[in-house]
């Protein structure tokens, strides 16, 4: 036989390898059977989920913390529509993913035959594309177009829907050269404009209040390094968004953190008294600008970004460019070179110091020839933001008191306790909001969420995930109670997979996110939120799925239970910290409000800080 | 008012997309998610069978005709994008109708069709099937003239359109603006 001949599904797999998948996550069914029976035979690693929406959270994860694509493969109908939320998860955060999905028999689409589903159909607004493979002979081509655009321009999610004959069918191997796709209306733009490029470093230049609004797409970009010298060669301070967090050091005396709904007063009131914004591979999401009219009304803006779409979508560009942002950021690099910018004298911005004790009496630039920059000006500034971080810190008290374990603390020690570069997963709600805040990130890919779809459950199936893509590295998903109650039974497929995820469950016994709401702006009118402390016993769930399971009820307890959960590395840990249901997370800019109407920690008001 | 007349709201996209099954539910459930109104919409095969043309004329007050222009162009299987204003436009529109008449009104009604430079199409006992190509408006005004008649059925295709030619004296702006953002394109790589 020739052994270039073999079937649909073999093809699939050995395309797979040819990209040089080494996990994938997914669970089998009828549609998808053809395909599973090459996985046994293949170098691909596949992880048994225990729900599709384990596997495309996990695939998510994996992805964020490698930068390669995450990969998963269900079954038909049920298969394809569990996954359809990481699959609009992936899509609102720019996760590339390539989900192959099992179809019914060519000639049975269209018939309501069982475990159809239109998964193309289903998928096609929550998907950078999709394809219905109809002949075998297409899949080494797909395959590697699949990944081409999953992965290039704005990454995102693609899918491969393909139907138990074509997975049968007999065809001849190849492997399609890169001219040999066929995507002629896909060629994305990643070099900026020179002009526009030289434009904008004049206006960043010229600025008096500029901020850096750094987003995801500096992660996607691998564009850390770049972001740090374009910050420190013009001392232009840095907020980092949800999606953003580590691409810029925390720790650095330029990093003003996180802005949005609740980012920190300095972060958010920077933007609003900012005279020129440069937004990097962020897109002015409604968290972030609170209402737009009211947002940053004295900015110019510059709007680097790999997808044009995003400019003038929310708010209007001064300058526009479309490009990779590690492309652009070099070019920024250069064209300040050329405007005369020296290159940064590393005392000004050194680390340890504070933006406020560089600022007011920092000196000059020495040696400095560049009359045109002034780096006094962005002292002024740089001062000004030192002051608001004194006046306005995130604040929090623990106190001795039964039954108030704090959530920051919790999570001031845990991070106090494990390595600077560990990963952090989080779900979403309150404790997703106090993890952004009260960690530091120092590391780029260490933060993986759910930023743009907000999707409860993200944490347990990202974090493992992301352990998968890193074993080196230590991985703590940090998760409410209601988010838990999602996808926890995917710590059983970490148990039998021996992937050691470490699981910080902040147990407030609430939906806390809604209950704040309703709390604040419906006059503590607590409709369904109250879940119970006990029910589910946690540290009994946990122990069934083959974890250690541990119980924290005081500050005292806190730390030795890390310490326990830290030397573990055989199986999963979970953590059930009962905290104080009270606490709300500040700052707070309440939906739909201006962002200069931020409501700060009322201890601040009172001044008793 | 007519509904089709030349105004500033409509502008008319010229998209090339590949010929492959599923792409005009790509280009519609983007307009339909996205809140953008579409006016009409023609689709045909273009010279070369790996591409059809879409004719959509678009609404742009539902959405500023940017953002239009660059969501469609993020679908894979969209080529590019022509984009036409409506002073920059040669636009023609095919209608065929079946209208009511009698031995009174016969006459008057394929004077009508010739003053239009129509065409009859078929002729019945009581009943004439009519065909009028033409600009936007003028189909509009047939339209709105034969109406009295008594129309049995009617049908508009939708609009097709191409770019004003350039003139010796008019070189300004006419042409199309081509936003296939091809002029600065460079496969990422
Ligand atoms: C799948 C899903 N359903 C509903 C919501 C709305 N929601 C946002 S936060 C939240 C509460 C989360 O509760 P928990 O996981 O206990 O976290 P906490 O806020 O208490 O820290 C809810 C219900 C959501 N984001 N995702
Ligand atoms: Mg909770």
């Amino acid at each position: 036989m020739d052994p270039r001949e073999m079937t649909g599904a073999q093809a699939l797999i050995k395309s797979l390898e040819m990209q040089r998948v080494e996990v994938m996550f997914g669970l089998p069914g009828g549609a998808i059977l053809p395909v599973y029976d090459p996985i046994i035979d293949s170098s691909i690693r596949h992880i048994l989920v225990r729900h599709e929406q384990g596997a495309g959270h996990m695939a998510q994860g994996y992805a964020q913390v490698t930068g390669r694509p995450g990969v998963a493969i269900v079954t038909s109908g049920p298969g394809a529509t569990n996954i359809v939320t990481p699959l609009a998860d992936a899509y609102m955060d720019s996760t590339p993913l390539v989900v192959i999905t099992g179809q019914v028999a060519t000639s049975s689409i269209g018939s309501d035959a069982f475990q159809e589903s239109d998964t193309t159909g289903i998928t096609m607004g929550i998907t950078k594309h999709n394809w219905l493979v109809t002949d075998a002979n297409d899949i080494p081509r797909v395959v590697a177009e699949a990944f081409h655009v999953a992965t290039t321009g704005r990454p995102g999610p693609v899918l491969i829907d393909m139907p138990k004959d074509i997975a049968q069918a007999s065809m001849e191997w190849y492997w399609p050269e890169p001219s040999d796709l066929d995507l002629p209306g896909y060629h994305p733009v990643t070099r900026g404009d020179p002009e526009l490029v030289r434009e904008a470093a004049e206006m960043m230049l010229a600025a008096e209040r500029p901020v850096i609004y750094a987003g995801g797409g500096i992660l996607k970009a691998r564009a850390s390094e770049g972001l740090r010298e374009l910050s420190e060669r013009t001392g232009i301070p840095v907020v980092t968004t949800l999606m953003a967090r580590g691409c810029f050091p925390d720790s650095h005396p330029l990093c003003l953190g996180m802005p949005g709904m609740h980012g920190n007063y300095t972060a958010v009131t920077a933007m609003q008294r900012s005279d020129l914004l440069i937004a990097l591979g962020s897109r002015f999401d409604d968290r972030v600008t609170g209402r737009v009219d009211a947002f940053a009304p004295e900015a110019k803006v510059i709007h680097v970004d790999i997808d044009p779409a995003e400019h003038h979508k929310v708010r209007r560009a001064d300058v526009a460019i479309v490009g990779d942002c590690r492309l652009v950021i070099d070019e920024l690099l250069m064209a300040l070179d050329s405007l005369g910018l020296p290159h940064s004298d590393a005392t000004r911005v050194g680390s340890g110091g504070t933006p406020s004790d560089a600022a007011p009496g920092a000196p000059a630039v020495p040696g400095s020839s560049a009359a045109s920059f002034p780096r006094d000006r962005v002292d002024l500034w740089r001062a000004k933001l030192g002051e608001w971080q004194i006046r306005f810190p995130l604040v929090y008290a623990q106190t001795d008191a039964p039954g108030e374990l704090k959530p920051q603390f919790v999570l001031e020690t845990l991070r106090d306790a494990t390595p600077d570069d560990t990963i952090v997963a989080s779900g979403v709600g309150q404790h997703q909001m106090f993890a952004s805040q009260w960690w530091k990130f120092d590391y780029p890919n260490t933060w993986i969420n759910s930023g743009g779809l907000g999707t409860m459950g993200f944490a347990v199936p990202a974090s493992i995930g992301a352990k998968v893509g890193r074993p080196d590295k230590m991985v703590w998903a940090v998760d409410g109670d209601g988010c838990f109650q999602m996808t926890a039974q995917e710590l059983v497929t970490a148990s039998s997979e021996r992937i050691p995820v470490k699981i910080a469950l902040l147990n407030n016994a609430y939906l806390g996110m809604v209950r704040q709401w309703q709390e604040m702006f419906y006059e503590e009118r607590y409709s369904e939120v109250y879940l119970s402390p006990d029910l589910p016993d946690y540290v009994g769930w946990a122990e069934s799925m083959g974890c250690i399971g541990i119980r924290v009820e005081s500050p005292e307890e806190v730390g030795p239970a890390i310490d326990k959960a830290n030397s573990i590395d055989d199986r999963p840990v979970v953590i059930d910290f009962r905290t104080d249901a009270s606490e709300k997370v500040y700052p707070m800019v309440a939906a739909g409000a201006s962002n200069d109407e931020i409501i700060v920690d009322p201890s601040l008001m009172r001044g008793d800080n | 008012m007519s509904a089709y007349g030349i105004d500033k709201r409509h502008h008319t996209l010229t998209v090339l997309v590949e010929n492959k099954p599923g792409v005009l539910a790509r280009v519609a459930g983007l307009f339909a998610r996205r809140g953008y109104n579409i006016f009409s919409l023609a689709v045909a095969p273009s010279d070369d069978a790996r591409f059809s043309r879409i004719t959509i004329v678009v609404d742009v007050e539902s959405a500023p005709l940017d953002q239009i222009v660059k969501q469609l162009d993020k679908l894979i299987p969209v080529v590019s994008i022509t984009e036409l204003a409506p002073s920059a436009a040669r636009e023609r529109e095919l209608l065929l109708v079946t209208v009511e008449v009698s031995p009174e009104t016969r006459g008057q009604v394929i004077q009508l069709v010739g003053v239009f430079e129509g065409k009859i199409i078929d002729v019945g006992h009581d009943r004439l099937t009519v065909m009028l190509a033409g600009s936007p408006t003028k189909v509009d005004d047939f339209e709105d003239l034969i109406r009295s008649y008594g129309i049995v059925e009617l049908q508009r295709t939708g609009r097709v359109a191409l770019p004003m030619l350039e003139r010796s004296d008019d070189r300004s702006n006419l042409s199309a603006k081509v936003l296939g953002f091809a002029n600065h394109t460079e496969k990422a790589g």
